[in-house]
């Protein structure tokens, strides 16, 4: 399943730009603790966190991850975006919680 | 004259609900003052209404107090500021106030005593000073740096409320002034492990009377104040650490 089927099936709102998202997602990982993202996350996973420290770029970017959905209707900075842009890393968000969007992507992805 | 200090600059009072109510300003003094400590830098958990008892006893005494805060940042990093006077904390801590929603459970956080110097108890501070501002740790640094304090990461090597914990690596763009790591690891573990790009200091974190002084830095500077700490942190006109 791709990015774009990902987006559409749970209706997620894209912050980064539409055509950086045909990337393959082959799992999710659900942390706000970076350490532990870098530790435990795998090359294609989405991450769905409510940290926005502009750090998580470097992160998802290290891991080489599908995309970042934030929750809870969380925003990050302009400067996040315009780099996930540059890095093709896409930007996502829901005003779901953690809990409601990490289940639901467990059962897209089951 | 250029001398060895002894520094513990993280130590918290009985403000701190975390720490043990006999943590008053003057036995932490005291206690410094007994084991050859001559800095004590006084970092209560998001608030610094210790720190005037803290210099006033460490004025009786003859040690060294460099009023200070650990500040704790929306992403729940722990960020330690110092500073030379008691002014500049207390302005840290009315950005700090704005900022820190939530009042204190004693049940369950434990009691938060303002003390004078003569151990006497002057009241109770009510905010939740456990919990987490809503600063970001840019803000946070950029305020203790602009107030002339010391910006430093708190002990980075632990599994929560560090740097390292909660954002996974230093971000390039903070303007700390050292990295601090806790009593668990060596000082030589730890330049090992992080190789840091940053001055590492030691210090206690100390929560408990016998911790004070468990795990110190040695400046080798002209007086115990901010200025001086700084230069021998960068290495700059013959002073440095010397562990």
């Amino acid at each position: 399943m791709t990015v774009t089927e990902v987006i559409e099936k749970l209706g997620l709102h894209v912050l980064t730009s539409k055509e950086v998202s045909d990337t393959k997602v082959t799992g999710g990982y659900t942390c706000d603790l970076l350490s532990d993202v870098i530790a435990n996350s795998k090359t294609g996973y989405l991450w769905i966190t409510m940290q926005t420290h502009q750090n998580v770029l470097a992160v998802a970017k290290l891991k080489d991850l599908a995309g970042i959905i934030f929750v809870n209707g969380r925003q990050p900075d302009k400067d996040i975006i315009q780099k996930a842009n540059e890095e093709h890393i896409a930007v996502l968000s829901t005003d779901e919680s953690a809990f409601s969007i990490s289940g639901q992507l467990y059962q897209l992805l089951k | 004259m250029l001398k060895d200090y002894k520094a513990d600059l993280h130590i918290h009072t009985c403000l701190s609900p975390c720490a043990e109510v006999r943590m008053s300003p003057a036995t932490i003094v005291k206690r410094a003052k007994a084991i050859g400590v001559h800095i004590l830098g006084i970092s209560d958990h998001n608030s610094a209404e210790n720190t005037q008892a803290a210099l006033e006893a460490a004025h009786r005494y003859g040690v060294h107090v460099l009023p200070g805060m650990e500040v704790t940042s929306l992403e729940e990093v722990h960020i330690l500021a110092l500073f030379d006077t008691l002014e500049s904390v207390l302005q840290l801590q009315e950005m700090v106030y704005q900022k820190l929603p939530g009042e204190n459970d004693e049940e369950t956080y434990g009691m938060q005593v303002i003390a004078n110097a003569d151990d006497e108890v002057l009241g109770f501070n009510q905010r939740l000073l456990i919990g987490a501002t809503t600063l970001t740790v840019e803000e946070i640094v950029n305020k203790i740096r602009s107030l002339g304090g010391l910006a430093i990461a708190a002990h980075i090597d632990r599994e929560s409320f560090s740097l390292i914990s909660q954002l996974g690596f230093i971000p390039d763009d903070l303007a700390l002034d050292a990295l601090e790591i806790s009593p668990a690891l060596s000082y030589e573990d730890a330049v090992r492990r992080y190789s840091p790009s940053l001055p590492l200091i030691h210090s206690s974190d100390a929560h408990k009377e016998d911790e004070i002084g468990r795990c110190c830095t040695h400046f080798l500077i002209d007086d115990a104040n901010i200025g001086e700490i700084r230069k021998a942190l960068r290495g700059q006109e013959g002073r440095k650490i010397l562990r």
